[in-house]
């Protein structure tokens, strides 16, 4: 193609050569400008969150010149007829103000607030890409600790940002924050003022909401994006498992032209599409809902999704779970909902890579990615999570979904307590037989081919299905990956009858190793499709019987990495 | 592909011949031409199409600006929504135009061979990791700290208490007086009159009917400096029931007056104002989390996430028939804190 380039004008030289010469700028561009990355439409997931939050600062900076983060009191006298006379925060009334007064104010607020959603949405949906394929394995696990804290700061900019128009709605969000504050232990009713500056509500909370919504977490958020993407350049990114792609290489397109249309591009689609739902989609219309005040509240009120698994754990706590020691109150029945479970989720969700790389043992650099069938246990393991999360969500609407199915809401939230333990033990199950039974299919189509529909009559009377065998791009896609095998655990004591040292700790890792691995399907072998050509030969009698044969029985093998016999010898390959 | 692996139940039958342990990487999968790569006529088109979408782009900026300049923000709802639509609707077309372009772009007409690249060990070779390690040793030996126990023990001692006289005023400065015993009063004292929330009209014993439920502000709430926090403390649920409905505790015989409690709106759960009243059942029901408390039995907990019965105001009649409370509420309203009964 260089050949039909004509040579840079004048300008674009000079300025190239003056830039080079006072920063070396040359070789970054050499060393970047081609630099290749693979492509899959899931790896556009990430980018949508990190072109939301360009979004939400473009936005964001719009609505910081007219929105005034002040409690104090005043009477609305603006254009809007429902308001009139009404007290109200300057906030609030500001927040009108912006919306009925400025050209484009109400565009620029309604694009923020979708902005923010999706970018909530996106970035839970880019963890579950990067979970179900592993793209957290070695040597990513630093980076997947910095994205979890960017979900984290994600959650906490759209809560403070949420809060901000001081209407009935978020003030009331506000004011469960602080009955959840002050369950804390012994530190509850300080942490509250320290919140608040003094009493719920005070005037002090939206100008603090608005120094960490604009200032802070952003400041944060931007940080660690940095980091986030600095590290993806220096791994150089997963890839999806093909032919030709290994550990060692990286397959794709040039960064300069490709990614800057494509992922250029797709900053304007993400702009545009948020842009049309400001446009038409009406979201958080705060004039319905009026000004804080400490008494009125509406049935039906939800808070923005992300935040919805929280009201939904709070929901479902029975209140028995209030106790008194020594005269001091222990509210664990807001405890347990809106700071152990959040935990317990949270935590497991952060320290999965470490506890899976406890499991497997490896040590090895993953750059190819898993099919997501190809690690049963982590992707059951994931679905449950997820499960979890939805009955969380699905409890906290209960108040919407029980007089719309004329249910009792009381049954539904017994329903929701229970489905809460029950359902992700069941999804972790299912999940874990369904990536297995892929895996099946996938020995099965290597070892015998795709249905071809030929039903063919032998002379001697015998029908038999011919099967069209695999290509060796489409044979290599369902052998390439490595099974992970439960990690052997030596005798506990050695020839000599002496206890071994450590062997208690190796114990508890064969189990949590055997709990990954006990069950599993391994890849097709080179003589196992020899030994299956064979039996097609007299297809009569090869039927159905090889496939029994990939399902490894419990219990370790000796291919499994060894416990306690010094460091696993390094894979390669 | 090395072999770790040997001997697994499923490759026992590989034993006794030749065959590899894994499959060998076919390799690259070979380039499959688009119609655009081989037709010039496709390609022609593409090229067409990726100019119609700038065009769309530029379209957009124009009905954006137009918009702006033409459909002004009205006093109503619905004149608002017609600048946000035709305002939005060019922005989308400007953005999305160009997105649209540059990726069909990408994706028709720019060279689509996959190029590799090679990927290198994270890890620092072993010189490396060496040479780093002398020059971080070279540099603790000229600084001398590890001959300097005592200078070593200043220096930790120093950077972990300077932060103190940044963080103490700030911790100490934002929590206004700190006195958390506020909580434990409101603005409701002997001979306090209910009124209306929020009319502030007071309200006669006689007015309200059995069944019905009146949200209660104490009377001169908006005289207060900090009303908005008094009133987030002192409202209150009057309902009337039947006498006959009513099951009270003995000690609470007289903070009734005719089958007519009053009860602390704000949920004992996580604070929220507890608003939904059924009459048939004397349910009063939190549109937050859902508990419910029986008005007839003492405001208790009969579901939800809330432990503690509401807290009740006793009231009374004045002289001239108008409720009015007996006293403050004899605990903390509002959701349990850790030192709520001391």
């Amino acid at each position: 193609m260089s050949q039909q380039t004509a040579p840079a004008p004048r300008a674009v030289a000079a300025t190239a050569d003056y830039l080079d010469q006072r920063t070396g700028v040359g070789k970054a561009v050499k060393e970047f400008a081609r630099k290749i990355f693979p492509d899959h439409w899931s790896f556009l997931i990430g980018e949508i969150a990190l072109y939301s939050f360009v979004i939400l600062i473009l936005t964001g900076i719009f609505l910081t010149l007219f929105f005034v983060p002040s409690m104090d009191q005043v009477t609305y006298t603006g254009p809007l007829a429902a308001m009139d006379g009404v007290e109200m925060s300057k906030a609030f009334e500001s927040t009108l103000h912006l919306s009925f007064e400025v050209t484009g104010g109400l565009l620029m607020r309604q694009i923020h607030h979708w902005a923010a959603l999706i970018f909530m949405a996106s970035i839970v949906t880019h963890m579950m890409r990067v979970f179900f394929t592993g793209a957290f394995r070695k040597p990513r696990e630093i980076n997947w600790v910095v994205g979890f804290t960017l979900m984290i700061l994600g959650l906490a900019a759209g809560f403070s940002g949420y809060s901000l128009p001081d209407d009935v709605l978020s003030g009331n969000g506000l004011r469960i924050t602080d009955g959840v504050v002050k369950s804390i232990p012994i530190i509850g009713s300080y942490m509250s003022y320290f919140l608040f500056g003094g009493e719920f509500p005070g005037t002090q909370i939206i100008p603090r909401l608005f120094t960490v919504h604009i200032l802070l977490v952003p400041a944060l958020i931007l940080a660690l994006i940095g980091a986030h993407l600095f590290l993806v350049v220096l791994h150089k990114h997963t890839q999806f498992p093909g032919s030709g792609r290994t550990d060692r290489n990286v397959v794709g397109y040039p960064l300069f032209p490709v990614y800057v249309a494509k992922a250029g591009g797709f900053f304007f689609v993400v702009f545009g599409v948020l842009a049309l739902m400001g446009a038409l989609l009406t979201i958080n219309p705060v004039w319905n809902y009026g000004p804080y005040d400490p008494s009125p509240v509406s049935a039906g009120s939800q808070p923005d999704w992300y935040m919805l698994f929280l009201d939904g754990a709070l929901r479902l706590m029975p209140g028995f779970a209030e106790f008194t020691v020594a005269g001091f109150t222990v509210s664990l029945n807001v405890l347990i909902p809106a700071m152990i479970v959040p935990g317990l989720l949270f935590s497991g969700l952060a320290l999965f890579p470490f506890i899976e790389a406890y499991a497997t043992g490896d040590k090895r650099e993953h750059h190819v990615l898993d099919r997501p069938r190809n690690a049963p246990v982590r992707t059951a393991s994931g679905v449950s999570i997820l499960t979890a999360f939805v009955v969380l969500i699905l409890a906290s609407s209960n108040d919407i979904i029980a007089p719309h199915f004329a249910m009792s809401i009381n049954d539904l939230t017994w329903a929701f307590r229970v489905l809460l333990f029950v359902l992700p033990a069941i999804t972790f199950w299912a999940t874990k037989r369904i990536a297995l039974g892929l895996q099946r299919k996938d020995r099965e189509l290597v070892l015998h081919g795709h249905e071809a529909g030929r039903i063919i009559r032998f002379a001697h009377g015998e029908y038999v299905e011919v099967h069209q065998p695999l290509d060796d791009h489409e044979q290599w896609l369902r052998v390439q990956h490595r099974p992970e095998r439960p990690i052997q655990l030596l005798p506990a004591e050695d020839s000599n009858g002496v206890v071994r040292k450590g062997y208690r700790k190796d114990a508890l890792r064969s189990r949590v190793s055997s709990f990954f691995f006990e069950d599993r399907i391994e890849p097709v072998t080179p003589a196992e499709l020899a030994q299956s050509h064979e039996h097609e030969e007299h297809p009569a009698i090869g039927a159905g019987h090889d496939e029994a044969k990939g399902l490894v029985d419990a219990g370790p093998t000796p291919g499994g990495g060894a416990l306690g016999g010094g460091p696993n010898a390094p894979h390669d390959d | 592909m090395s072999n770790e692996h040997p001997g697994t139940d499923v490759s026992t039958a590989a034993e006794g011949n030749r065959l590899p342990e894994r499959f060998a990487d076919p390799g690259l999968p070979e380039h499959k031409a688009r119609l655009t790569d081989t037709d010039p006529r496709a390609a022609k088109r593409a090229e067409l199409q990726i100019v119609l979408l700038f065009g769309i782009s530029i379209v957009g900026t124009i009905l954006a600006i137009v918009a702006y300049a033409v459909i002004r923000p009205g006093e109503t709802v619905e004149s608002i929504r017609t600048s946000t639509l035709v305002l939005g609707v060019g922005l989308a077309m400007a953005m999305g135009g160009i997105g649209l372009a540059a990726v069909h772009w990408a994706k028709t007409l720019m060279n689509d061979h996959e190029k590799v690249e090679y990927r290198h060990p994270q890890a620092s070779n072993a010189a490396e990791r060496a040479a780093a390690l002398q020059v971080l040793k070279d540099g603790a030996d000229d600084s001398g700290i590890g001959r300097r126990g005592v200078l070593k023990g200043a220096v930790i001692s120093a950077l972990v208490l300077a932060p103190l006289g940044f963080v103490v005023p700030l911790i100490g400065g934002v929590g206004g007086d700190w006195n958390v015993s506020k909580f434990r009063h409101t603005l409701w004292t002997k001979g306090k009159r209910l009124t209306h929330d929020p009319s502030g009209k007071p309200i006669k014993a006689s007015d309200i009917t059995i069944g019905s439920a009146v949200h209660v502000i104490p009377e001169g709430l908006k005289d207060s400096e900090d009303w908005i926090e008094e009133k987030a403390k002192a409202v209150v649920l009057v309902i009337r029931l039947d006498p006959r409905d009513l099951t009270e505790a003995t000690d609470r015989k007289d903070w009734s007056y005719q089958g007519i409690v009053a009860y602390s709106k704000i949920c004992t759960h996580v604070g929220c104002p507890v608003a939904l009243y059924e009459q048939q059942t004397h349910h009063l029901l939190c549109p937050c989390h859902q508990s419910t408390f029986d008005i007839a039995d003492g405001a208790k907990v009969v579901f939800g996430p809330a432990k503690r019965p509401l807290p009740q105001l006793p009231i009374t009649v004045d002289a001239e028939g108008y409720l009015v409370a007996q006293s403050d509420f004899l605990e903390p309203i509002g959701p349990s804190y850790w030192e709520r009964l001391k």
